[in-house]
């Protein structure tokens, strides 16, 4: 490999001006494919898996989706009818292939209750939760990363100590709580200047859009930049005791330049990755904002349909969380080989 | 062979005038670049006061070489950071003493002030050059900075440089080199890299802190050359710390041997090595195995442990391990003085720190005693080892 001609002695490669800067970059590009083929596998292990025991578990659930289905009233001929209808009545192997043989053509198949088909209705929810768990993250990032550097800097002076207390407060208070207060403030008991509940699309209005989603993601993100402020900081402080922080404020380079050219990124992996978990597990789990504020999104699709045996949309339903949790690992897992130049080497 | 290093003065765009570093210097009357006056430096640990550094006064001019030798733990490193500003009075440490330098208080500057001294005036070189670049940024980029920095360089100058100062510190291909990293490279093509940024300025005091020590020792000499070689060309003062002896044989113009935080000898290195005065440095000197000597040999060590800086010995810091010891070593603590005044004491800048300086009578006396009772005024054992016949 090219970039690991370190010890060999200096001749002839290709003539300088050339030669520079190619060598890691095809080893980044290679190292990159590497990591997403192997990731690709992994995702199928994942999605084969968690769809299977899903499948397993529904199947395992008290309540029957036909009865569900048929309605209080219906008949035990009725029911029947449903069942057969819904194809419930054969084994739950045979089932779980023939949804499998659906997936690879794209077709989740139809809602139980309602008859849309699947992949309509996760079109309609997943970009509502995209758009808080992005918003939400991009938030938490923008008020943790200043706030971290600027604690590690100065640590147990007034920033950090202000900051790790009100952090610490907003971490220990569950979601829903800091939801009302937030309702409370702005949107129905001191002011309303903001709605409480309800979501516009973004290509309908785009300023009702902003205002419907500030207060769910605000909910959302503030346990999150408490958390990633506690991260960043304790690894940003380890950082500052290395050697080439001693080296850099020896160049004369500026606190600033310091912290943010020298010390960020070796002390942003572990934020990174931590983002990437909490992105994926968002996209799935936003449930608890999505109630309060009346939004429909994923979380809420999951749970009605849960509620309402609807096996059909909550399969799709999961099988996107899934895929969604994979990919964002995938992003992360190539974002390291931008961050940190030593992963690049490994095999 | 290899292009000579420029000095700033010639680099295209500089902005400082040809003469703009040297009129100061005449300006400056005793001649001394740099010169630290009674510095100390302690840490208050949950475990009590550090000592670290005692009270160290000393000069440096423009263009010498001065070597710091000391056991770890000596106080050589803090000492060195003090120098520089790296290490400042904070809640926990405490400092106090002056350095000047070139004629400016370093120690009455704020942080502005000394970053723009560090880097342009002072350059430091640090002991392991595994952890001393940032593992993260290209190779040319960590350059780069501090040319934009301090000489105001554009980033296309500011690369061209880059790959001439890395050709001028003897690393082959250097067009390939400035776009790698750290890792890519070998320990010592690194600490080559890590000199090549503290000299991009051309500075006129080069801190380095035992630059080779974490190196193999097949590299160790190379990059002791290369300093070396740098150093006179450029013609800036260096401050080489060291604990290795050997090392600094031919390659200073003085020595200060530190211990326990104190500087307990200072000399030109010829009568350093001709006539040491203090009998920690004979120790370190004896502690060298000789190439010439003969095989499966113990080696002579120091025997006991460097001081605990915590809770230093009274008297003189040495006494617990010296050969010589009397009772006078172990509550009185000897003062730095002259050598000029002991036989064969010639008349040069040379100083230590003794009762019973080596080569006196005095010290043949101490030496006698303690054969006799068979161990020191502070019960260490005297070894054949310690008492040359």
């Amino acid at each position: 490999m090219a970039e690991m001609t370190i010890a060999t002695p200096p001749t002839t490669t290709a003539p300088p001006g050339e030669a520079p800067g190619r060598a890691p970059r095809g080893g980044r590009r290679k190292a990159a494919v590497r990591r997403i083929r192997r990731r690709l596998v992994h995702l199928l292990i994942v999605l084969i898996a968690v769809t299977f025991l899903s499948f397993v578990v529904i199947d395992l659930l008290p309540g029957d989706a036909a009865v569900v289905v048929a309605g209080d009233n219906a008949t035990p001929a009725q029911v029947a009818q449903v069942r057969a209808d819904l194809g419930l009545d054969r084994p739950m192997l045979v089932r779980y292939v023939d949804w499998l043989g659906g997936v690879v053509t794209g077709d989740l198949g139809r809602s139980f209750r309602t008859g849309q088909p699947v992949t309509e209705a996760l079109a309609q929810r997943i970009p509502v939760t995209f758009e808080l768990t992005i918003i939400a993250q991009v938030l938490a990032l923008l008020v943790a990363v200043p706030l971290a550097v600027y604690s590690a800097y100065r640590p147990g002076r007034f920033v950090d100590r202000t900051s790790m207390t009100i952090g610490f407060g907003a971490a220990a208070m569950p979601q829903f709580v800091f939801g009302m207060v937030l309702i409370v403030l702005f949107a129905g008991g001191l002011t309303s200047i903001l709605p409480a509940t309800g979501y516009t699309s973004f290509f309908t209005d785009p300023l009702d859009n902003i205002r419907t989603i500030i207060l769910p993601c605000l909910t959302l993100m503030i346990a999150e930049a408490a958390v990633y402020r506690q991260l960043l900081r304790s690894d940003m402080i380890s950082t500052l005791q290395e050697d080439y922080i001693l080296m850099a404020r020896s160049k004369g380079l500026g606190p600033r330049t310091i912290l943010l050219r020298h010390a960020l990124r070796p002390s942003s992996f572990s934020l990174i990755t931590l983002s990437g978990v909490n992105i994926g597990r968002l996209l799935g789990g936003t449930v608890i904002v999505e109630t309060l504020f009346a939004i429909p999104g994923l979380g809420q699709m999951i749970v009605q349909a849960v509620f309402n045996r609807d096996y059909m949309l909550l399969q799709g339903g999961l099988l996107f969380v899934a895929v969604a949790y994979v990919v964002i690992n995938m992003i992360i897992d190539l974002l390291y080989l931008v961050l940190d130049p030593r992963v690049r080497r490994d095999a | 062979m290899r292009p000579t290093m420029p000095r700033a003065e010639k680099a295209p765009t500089t902005a400082t005038a040809p003469t703009g570093k040297h009129a100061r210097r005449e300006g400056y009357e005793d001649g001394a670049l740099l010169t630290v006056d009674d510095v100390h430096v302690r840490f208050h640990t949950r475990n009590g006061v550090v000592h670290a550094v005692e009270g160290v006064s000393l000069s440096l001019s423009e263009g010498e070489v001065l070597a710091v030798v000391g056991e770890s733990g000596s106080g050589k490193t803090v000492f060195t950071r003090r120098v520089m500003g790296l290490i400042a009075g904070s809640r926990d440490t405490e400092v106090s003493g002056t350095v000047t330098f070139d004629g400016s208080t370093l120690t009455e500057l704020d942080a502005k002030g000394l970053s723009a001294v560090w880097g342009k005036e002072i350059a430091l070189v640090l002991q392991d050059p595994m952890t001393s670049l940032n593992p993260v940024k290209r190779i040319g980029a960590q350059i780069t900075e501090t040319l934009i920095l301090h000489q105001k360089l554009s980033k296309q100058d500011a690369n061209a440089r880059a790959v001439e100062l890395l050709r001028s510190v003897g690393l082959s291909e250097p067009e390939r080199r400035v776009r790698q990293y750290p890792h890519e490279l070998s320990g010592g093509m690194r600490q080559r890299v890590t000199i090549a940024i503290a000299l991009s300025c051309s500075p006129r005091l080069l801190l380095a802190d035992e630059p080779t020590t974490a190196l193999d020792v097949t590299v160790q000499a190379q990059i002791l050359d290369l300093l070396g070689d740098l150093q006179s060309r450029l013609g800036m003062a260096m401050l080489l710390v060291t604990h290795d002896l050997r090392v600094v044989r031919s390659r200073s113009d003085r020595i200060a041997v530190m211990y326990a935080g104190r500087i307990v000898e200072t000399a030109p290195t010829k009568d350093l090595f001709d006539a040491p005065r203090m009998p920690y440095t004979e120790a370190l000197m004896n502690a060298v195995p000789p190439i010439t000597g003969p095989n499966h040999v113990r080696l002579a060590v120091i025997p006991g442990r460097p001081p605990d800086l915590l809770a230093p010995p009274t008297g003189c810091r040495f006494s617990p391990r010296c050969p010589y010891a009397q009772d006078r070593c172990l509550t009185e603590e000897p003062p730095l003085r002259d050598a000029a005044a002991l036989p064969g004491g010639a008349a040069v800048d040379h100083s230590y720190r003794c009762w019973y300086p080596v080569g006196t009578p005095e010290n043949a006396q101490a030496r006698r005693v303690n054969a006799e009772r068979g161990e020191t005024a502070a019960g260490t054992p005297v070894t054949g080892e310690m008492v040359p016949a």
